[in-house]
């Protein structure tokens, strides 16, 4: 782990409580920051999408689109919108240097042969064991679309959630065990929220970080037994 | 090529353009050429993902053309009131396979689903490509990692390999394969154009009829035998439209 403020130039690196909880961009400035030079890395649909804007322009980072390209650049506006060249959201985007294309079976050989050192995913819940679900409510009248949602979990060699820590009702979504149907087991490395970040290890949750509150106090608001 | 100067020479070789013509992919003048004989019942795999790579105009005449009862694999299921969207609307599809049917627009599909009028398999997106590619080629089923413990797998065999946990998948073969590229030569090779890329070099191993539209045809030789991404022998009909 590389100390604070290598990228985003968001974080003070002072000691002491930090202020939160965080906002969407300050989760995924986060993100951007603990993401390794030069790694190869998957953005899923949502909020990941958010970290793109705090990668700092010489973090080597190659971003993989599961479409079919590596070294993925920006949105396309105006004149630089090809219909040919989208991004897993179907977003017009550009493509940098380096860039090249492949078919669907090339990218998620990619993505399940391990060859991607990170994915950042949305979440609806991840639990103790990381167990992670954000494909389906399950309910009854919803319609299960999955994309390669269950690809990404399981295949990239680190996955990073980015979520609330709670539901606009107040609920818990790091929890002891998933109630929405899940995308992947035990695939968890990493979870970023506006309160903490938490690591999923096999000892347990651990707090890495927390924001305008304390492990106790998470450890009193959620189910999971938090370290 | 051998030109017509060479025409003194005693033993005059075999010209090669004559050759070549033998083996030229069916090159289709009109969409409805492109899409005949597709019988009712058809597996149909249709490339694309959202519009990048979309043969709109081949799923166009084949609305016009009748076939029924299809099953359709394909990533989505379709947008607004064009496309695979209106071939749903003219209930010719008994059967969805797709990894993302719900989208914004994807109200003529939600709505034959929610009235039990369509089925719908729902794939991961790379099993979904990994299936179409096992079919092409000539793998009998795989162990995947993918949906391991999830609503997808259900009721699947699993097998455990070096103590990691993998789910059977089978094969996914159609009778037809409608993709879009970007430029084809005479012979049927295929270059497609940045992400449009998507399903199509995959879907072109996977059926029995394969027809690709692109934008333009050119002459055999004119592509680099370097950057062809599918090789002429899994094409059978290619249709030049332009503007698409």
């Amino acid at each position: 782990m590389s100390g604070p403020d290598v990228r985003s130039g968001n974080m003070s690196g002072a000691s002491g409580p930090r202020p939160g909880p965080l906002s969407k961009h300050d989760i995924a400035a986060l993100v951007a920051r603990d993401i390794p030079h030069g790694a190869f890395v998957n953005l899923g649909i949502g909020l990941p999408t958010l970290v793109a804007d705090h990668l700092a322009a010489d973090s080597g980072v190659v971003l993989h689109t599961e479409n079919g390209m590596l070294n993925m650049g920006p949105a396309a506006h105006g004149d630089a919108v090809d219909p040919d060249l989208t991004n897993a959201g179907k977003i017009p985007v550009t493509e940098l240097p380096g860039a090249s294309y492949f078919h669907h079976a090339d990218s998620f050989a990619m993505m399940r042969g391990g060859h991607l050192d990170c994915c950042v995913l949305g979440g609806f819940q991840v639990s103790a064991a990381g167990d992670l679900a954000n494909w389906h409510t399950g309910e009854p009248d919803a319609i299960p679309a999955v994309g390669g949602a269950m690809d990404l979990a399981i295949g990239a060699r680190q996955v990073f959630v980015m979520m609330t820590l709670f539901t606009k009702d107040g609920v818990p979504k790091l929890v002891p065990r998933c109630t929405y149907p899940v995308t992947g087991l035990g695939c968890v490395d990493r979870v970023y929220t506006d309160h903490a970040v938490f690591d999923i290890t096999e000892q347990g949750v651990v707090v890495r970080e927390a924001f305008g509150t304390t492990a106790d106090e998470l450890a009193g608001l959620l189910e999971v037994p938090i370290r | 090529m051998p030109g017509n100067t060479a025409s003194h020479q005693l033993s005059e070789p075999e010209p090669l353009a004559s050759y070549c013509e033998g083996v030229t992919v069916q090159l289709c003048t009109d969409p409805d050429e492109a899409v005949a004989g597709i019988a009712d019942g058809s597996t149909i795999l249709v490339g694309g993902f959202g519009m990048a790579g979309m043969p709109v105009t081949l799923i166009d005449a084949l609305i016009r053309q009748g076939a029924g009862d299809l099953t359709i694999v394909s990533n989505n299921a379709g947008n607004g009131d064009t496309g695979l969207a209106a071939l749903l609307a003219k209930r010719r599809v008994r059967r969805v396979v797709c990894s993302f049917p719900r989208q914004s627009d994807s109200y003529v599909f939600d709505e034959l689903y929610r009235s039990g009028s369509v089925e719908l398999e729902v794939v991961p997106q790379g099993t979904l490509a990994e299936r179409m590619r096992a079919a092409g080629a000539g793998i009998g089923a795989f162990y995947c990692p993918t949906g391991v413990g999830t609503l997808l797998a259900e009721g699947k065999e699993t097998r455990v390999i070096d103590g990691r946990t993998y789910v059977l998948e089978y094969p996914i073969h159609g009778d037809v394969a409608l993709i879009g590229a970007y430029r084809a030569d005479r012979m049927g090779n295929l270059v497609y154009r940045k992400t449009a890329r998507n399903f199509g070099p995959v879907m072109a191993t996977a059926a029995t009829l394969v027809v690709a539209q692109v934008r333009e045809v050119v002459e055999t030789g004119g592509i680099d035998p370097e950057t062809v991404v599918t090789p002429s022998i899994y094409v059978d009909r290619v249709l030049e439209v332009a503007d698409a």
